[in-house]
C-alpha cells in the first residue's frame, strides 16, 4: 500500500458510459426483431389485400374471448411484478401461476378459434390466401405464446425457491416485459385483422 | 428472507471471480464449445475460409462450362458422377445448382458470417474494453447454429436431385414447385431449413453485438472514442436484426406453398398444358419481402469491410482518419437508406413507373454518403507517411473496387437504363465488384491485419504482396470484361450462349473470364499456404506490430480468457492519434490521458483536463506505469 509519490500521477477522469442490464437490452432487441417479423407478414398481407380477387375473412368469435384471457393475463402478471416487489412471495407465487394458466388458456381458447374456422369456411389451403394468413398469424404468434410460457415456468421455479424477491427483481420484470409484449402483440394482430377483413 | 439475500450476493461475487480467472477448460469447452469471443471468432474465421474455398470452387467449374463450351469434362466424373452427362458436359439443371449454391454460400456464409462473426466477435469485446461478448452462451449458440445451418447445406450436395437451383434469390413460382427443375426438390427444402438456421445464427451473434457495443464499454469509452470498426460492426448488426426477420417471415410462406397447398406467391401456373389448383397468389410479393432483406444484406456484407478499411487505412498512413464523424454519419444514412431502396431489384416487375421513380431517387441518393466515404479514404491517404503492408494493399484494393462497382451501380438505379441492363452480366460485374470483391478484400485485409493478435504471430509481407497483386489484377480480369458481355445483353444464369450463331459473340471475353477465374481462385492457395503456415511457423509478433492506437493492442501477446491480465485500460481520448503535432511517437494509445500529453495536446483538450482536476472531484489518482 505505500506508494512513493513519483509513482502516483494525477489524471483526469475516464467516464463510465452509460449503460443498462445487458440482458434485458437484449430482449429488447430481441422483442424488436419479432416486431420486424409480424411487421414483414401484415405487410404482406396488405400488399395482398390490395391486389385484385380478394375474399373478405370472418374472424372467429373465440378471439373476442381469447382476447379477454390475454388482457387478464397481463393483469396478473402486473400484480406478480408488484407482489415481488413487496416482498409478498405468496402472491407471486399465486398469481405468476394464475398468469400461466391463463397464458394456457389463451392457447387452447386459439385451438378453438381454429375449429370454428373451420366451421366458418376459413381454410388453411385451396381456396384464397386471405383464409391461410388468417391461419398462419394466429399460428405463429402462439408459437411466440409457448416461448412465453417457457419463460414463465422458469420465472415460477425460481419463485418457488425463493430467488425472486424485491433486490432481485431482473428476471421477473424481463419475463413481464415479454408477456405484455406478447399480449400486446395479439391485440395488434387482432385489431389489425379486424380493421382489414 | 435474510438467507435469500445472501444467497444472491455470494452469487455475484462468484460470477466476477469467474470472470477474472485464467481458468483453464478441457479440449472441449477451450477449443469447441469455447464461450470465449475469440475463439468463436476463429471458428467462424475457419468455417468462413471453408466455404469460400468451396464456393470459390463451384464458380470455377461453372465458369468452364461459360469459357470452355466445348471442353470435356470428362476428368470431373469422379466427382460429380451422374452431374457430367454422358456426353461429358456439366449437366444443365446442375449449372443452376452451382450457380445457385455459390451466390448462397458466398453472400450468407462467407461474407455474413465469415465476415462479421470473424471480426464483430474478435475486434467488439477487445476494442471496447470489455471482458467478453455480453453473452457468451448465446455466442456460442450463434456459431453452432451457423455450423448446423452449414452442415444442412452442404448436405444437400449429396442428394440425388442436387441442392437448390433457383438462384440465390429463390424466386418463386421456380424454387415453389417441385415438378418445375430437380434443384426445386429437396435441395430447395434444405435450403430454407438451412437458412432458417442460418437467420437464427445471425440473431443471436447481432443481438449480443449491439447489446456488447452499448453496454459493455470501458471507463472513457464514449460514442466519440469508438473506432470506426465498432461503428460499423454495430450498423451491420442493426440492420441485420431488423432485416433478417423479414427474409424468415418470406421463407416461412414459401415453405408452405411448397408443402402444405397454399399459394401466397402462386397463381395461374401451367405445367404441361394443365393449370394448377394454386390461384391469387403473387410471385412479386416475394421479390418485395426478399429484397426488403436482399438490399439491406448487401450492406450488411459491405458495413464489416469498411470499417476494417478505415481502421487499417487510418493506421498504415499514420494519419488521423478524416473526416471521423463524417464516416460515421455517412454509415448510419447508408443504414437508414438500405432500407428503402429495395425495388430497385424489381424496376422490371411491371411496378407503377412512378413508384419506380421514387425508388430510383432514393436509390441514387445512396451514391452520396457512399462517396463521401470513399472520398474520406483518399483524403486520410493522401500525404501520408504510408506503409504499404499487406493488409493496407488489400484495404486500398477495396476501395478502388467500391469505387468501380459503385459507380455501375448509378447507372443501374435509373429505371429506365435498367430496363436493358437488368439480369444481364452487367449486373454481375456490379455486385462482384462493389460487395463480393471489395468485401472479400476486406476480410482478407482484416486477416493479415489482426493475425498477430489472433494467433501471436506474423504472416509473412512477400507472400502477401504477391497475393495481393495476383488477386487484385485477377479480379479485374474477372469481372471488367462483364460490363461489356452486359452492356451487350447478355443475360445472367444462362447455361450456354453457343446454341445459335447469332447469339454467339463474345466466346473470346468470356474464354478469358474463366482463365482469370481459375487464375484468382489459384492465388488464393497462396494465402492459404501463408495463413496456415504463419499460425505454426510465422516470426513471433510483439503485443502492438502496428503501432496502433486501439485498445487491442493493449493486450499481452495471445490474450487470454478475460483479455487483459489485470484490470481493463481506460479510454481518455479517440483512437486516431496519428502523427499529431508535438507527439513524441507518431502514435498515442487510446489509454494514454491527455495530462500526460502536454506537449500535444489542442486547447480545447487541455480545457478538458483543467475542468475536471479544478472541480476536484473528476481527477484521480493513480499508481504510475513503473512500479
Ligand atoms: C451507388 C450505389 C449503388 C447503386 C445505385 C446500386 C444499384 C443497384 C441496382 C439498381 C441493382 C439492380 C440491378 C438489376 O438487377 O437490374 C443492383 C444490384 C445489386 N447491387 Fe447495387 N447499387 C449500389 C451499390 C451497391 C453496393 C454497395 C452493394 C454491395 C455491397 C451492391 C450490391 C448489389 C447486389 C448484390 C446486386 C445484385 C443482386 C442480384 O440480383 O443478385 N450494390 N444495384
Ligand atoms: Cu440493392
Amino acid at each position: 500500500m505505500n506508494v512513493e509519490l513519483k509513482d502516483l500521477r494525477i489524471v483526469e477522469e475516464a467516464k463510465r458510459p452509460l449503460s443498462m442490464n445487458p440482458k434485458k437490452f437484449a430482449l429488447w432487441l430481441f422483442m424488436m426483431s419479432v416486431i420486424m417479423l409480424f411487421g414483414a407478414w401484415t405487410s404482406a398481407y396488405l400488399v395482398k389485400r390490395a391486389d385484385a380477387g380478394w375474399a373478405e375473412i370472418v374472424l372467429p368469435d373465440m378471439f373476442w374471448i381469447n382476447t379477454g384471457i390475454v388482457l387478464l393475463s397481463s393483469v396478473t402478471m402486473i400484480v406478480a411484478y408488484f407482489a415481488a416487489r413487496r416482498d409478498k412471495i405468496k402472491w407471486l407465487k399465486f398469481s405468476l401461476a394464475a398468469t400461466m394458466i391463463l397464458g394456457i388458456s389463451f392457447l387452447v381458447g386459439q385451438y378453438y378459434a381454429y375449429v370454428e374456422m373451420v366451421s366458418l369456411k376459413e381454410h388453411f389451403t385451396g381456396s384464397n390466401v386471405s383464409h391461410s394468413f388468417l391461419w398462419i398469424l394466429p399460428a405463429v404468434h402462439g408459437l411466440h405464446i409457448v416461448s412465453g410460457l417457457i419463460f414463465l415456468v422458469v420465472v415460477l421455479i425460481s419463485a418457488f425457491r425463493f430467488r425472486i424477491h424485491s433486490k432481485n427483481m431482473n428476471q421477473l420484470e424481463m419475463c413481464a416485459t415479454y408477456w405484455h409484449f406478447l399480449g400486446g402483440l395479439w391485440l395488434y394482430l387482432f385489431v389489425f385483422l379486424l380493421l382489414n377483413p | 428472507m435474510a438467507t435469500t439475500h445472501t444467497h444472491t450476493n455470494i452469487d455475484v461475487h462468484h460470477h466476477d471471480d469467474h470472470e477474472h480467472e485464467h481458468h483453464e477448460g478441457n479440449f472441449w469447452t477451450t477449443y469447441i464449445f469455447s464461450q470465449d469471443h475469440k475463439v468463436i471468432a476463429k471458428q467462424f474465421l475457419i468455417t468462413g475460409m471453408f466455404w469460400a474455398l468451396f464456393g470459390g470452387l463451384l464458380s470455377v467449374i461453372f465458369r468452364l462450362q461459360l469459357g470452355f463450351p466445348d471442353m470435356s469434362l470428362e476428368w470431373l466424373r469422379p466427382m460429380l458422377g451422374g452431374w457430367i452427362t454422358p456426353e461429358g458436359k456439366l449437366d444443365p439443371e446442375f449449372y443452376l445448382a452451382l450457380v445457385t449454391m455459390h451466390g448462397t454460400i458466398m453472400v450468407f456464409f462467407v461474407l455474413t458470417a465469415g465476415l462479421s462473426g470473424t471480426f464483430s466477435n474478435f475486434l467488439i469485446p477487445l476494442q471496447i474494453g470489455a471482458r467478453d461478448m455480453a453473452s457468451g452462451f448465446m455466442n456460442m449458440l450463434s456459431y453452432w447454429f451457423f455450423f448446423l445451418s452449414s452442415v444442412v447445406m452442404m448436405s444437400s450436395f449429396f442428394l440425388e436431385t442436387g441442392p437448390a437451383g433457383g438462384g440465390w434469390t429463390v424466386y418463386p413460382p421456380l424454387s415453389a414447385l417441385p415438378q418445375a427443375i430437380q434443384g426445386s426438390g429437396l435441395g430447395m427444402t434444405l435450403w430454407l431449413v438451412a437458412m432458417a438456421l442460418f437467420i437464427v445464427s445471425t440473431l443471436l451473434g447481432g443481438i449480443n453485438y449491439i447489446t456488447t457495443v452499448i453496454n459493455m464499454r470501458t471507463r472513457g469509452m464514449s460514442f466519440t472514442r469508438m473506432p470506426l470498426t465498432i461503428w460499423a460492426f454495430f450498423f451491420t448488426a442493426i440492420i441485420g436484426l431488423l432485416s433478417f426477420p423479414v427474409l424468415f417471415a418470406a421463407a416461412l410462406l414459401l415453405i408452405f406453398d411448397r408443402s402444405f397447398g397454399t399459394s401466397f406467391f402462386l397463381s395461374d401456373i401451367y405445367i404441361g398444358g394443365e393449370a394448377l389448383t394454386n390461384v391469387g397468389g403473387s410471385p412479386i410479393l416475394f421479390q418485395h419481402l426478399f429484397w426488403f432483406l436482399g438490399h439491406p444484406e448487401v450492406y450488411i456484407v459491405l458495413l464489416p469491410a469498411l470499417g476494417i478499411t478505415s481502421e487499417i487505412i487510418a493506421t498504415n498512413s499514420r494519419k488521423p482518419i478524416f473526416g471521423y464523424k463524417a464516416m460515421i454519419g455517412s454509415m448510419l444514412f447508408i443504414a437508414i437508406l438500405s432500407f428503402i431502396v429495395w425495388a430497385h431489384h424489381m424496376f422490371v416487375t411491371g411496378m407503377n413507373p412512378f413508384l419506380g421513380s421514387i425508388f430510383m431517387l432514393l436509390t441514387l441518393i445512396i451514391a452520396v454518403p457512399s462517396a463521401v466515404k470513399i472520398f474520406n479514404y483518399v483524403t486520410t491517404l493522401w500525404k501520408g507517411n504510408i506503409r504499404f503492408t499487406s493488409a493496407m494493399l488489400f484495404s486500398i484494393g477495396l476501395v478502388s473496387f467500391f469505387l468501380t462497382g459503385g459507380i455501375t451501380g448509378i447507372f443501374l438505379g435509373n429505371s429506365a437504363i435498367d430496363i436493358q441492363l437488368h439480369d444481364t452480366y452487367f449486373v454481375v460485374a456490379h455486385f462482384h465488384l462493389v460487395m463480393g470483391s471489395a468485401s472479400f478484400f476486406g476480410m482478407l485485409a482484416g486477416i493479415y491485419h489482426w493475425f498477430p493478435k489472433m494467433f501471436g504471430r506474423m504472416m509473412n509481407e512477400k507472400l502477401g504482396y504477391i497475393h495481393f497483386w495476383l488477386s487484385f489484377v485477377g479480379v479485374y480480369m474477372v469481372f471488367f470484361p462483364m460490363h461489356y458481355i452486359g452492356i451487350a445483353g447478355f443475360p445472367r444464369r444462362y447455361y450456354s450462349f453457343t446454341n445459335f450463331e447469332t447469339f454467339s459473340g463474345f466466346t473470346d471475353l468470356n474464354t478469358l473470364v474463366s482463365i482469370a477465374a481459375v487464375f484468382t481462385l489459384t492465388a488464393q492457395l497462396i494465402f492459404l499456404f501463408n495463413f496456415f503456415y504463419s499460425i505454426f511457423r510465422g516470426k513471433l509478433a510483439s503485443a502492438n506490430p502496428w503501432k496502433s492506437t486501439t485498445l487491442e493492442w493493449t493486450t499481452p501477446r495471445l490474450p487470454g480468457h478475460g483479455n487483459w491480465p489485470g484490470e481493463i485500460p481506460a479510454v481518455y481520448r479517440w483512437p486516431y492519434d496519428y502523427s499529431k503535432p508535438g507527439a513524441k511517437d507518431d502514435y498515442i494509445p487510446q489509454t494514454v490521458p491527455y495530462s500526460e500529453t502536454p506537449e500535444s495536446n489542442l486547447p480545447h483538450e487541455n480545457e478538458m483536463i483543467k475542468l475536471e482536476t479544478s472541480g476536484g472531484h473528476g481527477a484521480i489518482v493513480v499508481e504510475g506505469e513503473k512500479h
